[in-house]
């Protein structure tokens, strides 16, 4: 199935743009990033569920956000300041995970209505450098390929287990 | 081979990403490919030349003539390289749509 969410990533650039349609209006796509229990409701997947400490949704308020794993221990927490806040059509903000080796970056959200019923989220996220932007953009593929790693042993160390029964 | 050369810095030139869609629809001598810039004839060669050694193109002897084609296997590589990141965002967004629409009047 053709993925609704595009990413824009120009080589040697330290910025990176995604753009996503949705069968929603603007106003129900900004809620859902201002809205703790529905930010927690949509960003929790089977591996982590998220718990909003803080979140407050002006100008120069500041939000936190923490991730558990399975078994209920904090993975990673994330947290930023909002630079702009304008209901239903932009904000601008700074997202800083804690412990991390990414420096703080800054983010650009706008939301735009293309019908009634559809609309247009575009988040333009600018690293510290050219360098940064890539790591995170391999975070996922890394996962990807570290837990193919790891089945791969599970399935080499139950094979060796069977061989020296 | 310049081996600091990798394909990504070969797809960040419009004008290599814009010989990459050239000739994806067929394969092209060097001449036609050139023939579609206003470049110098050695800038496209030096173009052509980069994503040679990228492996993003393949050249093939036909008679006198070289062509060059796209090579399906190593454009897949790049976009592979991104996909696990688009693949996320777009689950989390899928997930957002799918809590909001709940909300719809």
């Amino acid at each position: 199935m053709e993925l609704k969410t595009k990413i824009h990533a120009e080589e040697g650039k330290s910025d990176l743009m995604i753009t996503r349609e949705f069968d929603l209006p603007a106003e129900l796509v900004f809620r859902a990033h201002v809205e703790p229990e529905l930010f927690e409701q949509w960003m929790s997947h089977e591996y982590g569920t998220v718990k909003v400490v803080k979140f407050e949704s002006r100008r120069h308020g500041s939000w936190e956000f923490e991730n558990a794993g399975p078994d209920g221990t904090v993975v990673f927490r994330a947290n930023g300041t909002i630079h702009e806040f304008v209901p239903n059509r932009k904000i601008t903000r700074t997202f800083e995970m804690d412990g991390s080796p990414f420096d703080v970056q800054l983010e650009f959200l706008e939301f735009e209505e293309l019908t009634e019923d559809t609309s247009r989220l575009t988040i333009h996220s600018v690293y510290r450098s050219v360098q940064l932007r890539d790591q995170m953009l391999k975070r996922p593929f890394a996962a990807g390929l570290s837990m193919a790693h790891d089945r791969l042993q599970n399935v080499i160390g139950k094979l060796k287990q069977e061989t020296t029964k | 081979m310049n081996l600091r050369r990798d394909v990504f810095q070969a797809i960040a030139d419009p004008t290599r990403r814009a010989i990459l869609v050239l000739v994806a629809s067929q394969s092209m001598t060097a001449g036609a490919i050139a023939a579609n810039f206003d470049t110098a004839r050695p800038t496209v060669s030096k173009h052509l030349q980069i994503l040679t050694e990228c492996e993003l193109l393949d050249q093939e002897q036909k008679g006198r003539e070289v062509y060059y084609q796209l090579n399906p296997k190593k454009m897949k590589e790049i976009a592979d390289f991104i996909e696990p990141f688009r693949k996320m965002w777009d689950d989390r967004f899928n997930k957002l749509e799918a809590v909001m629409k709940k909300y719809r009047k």
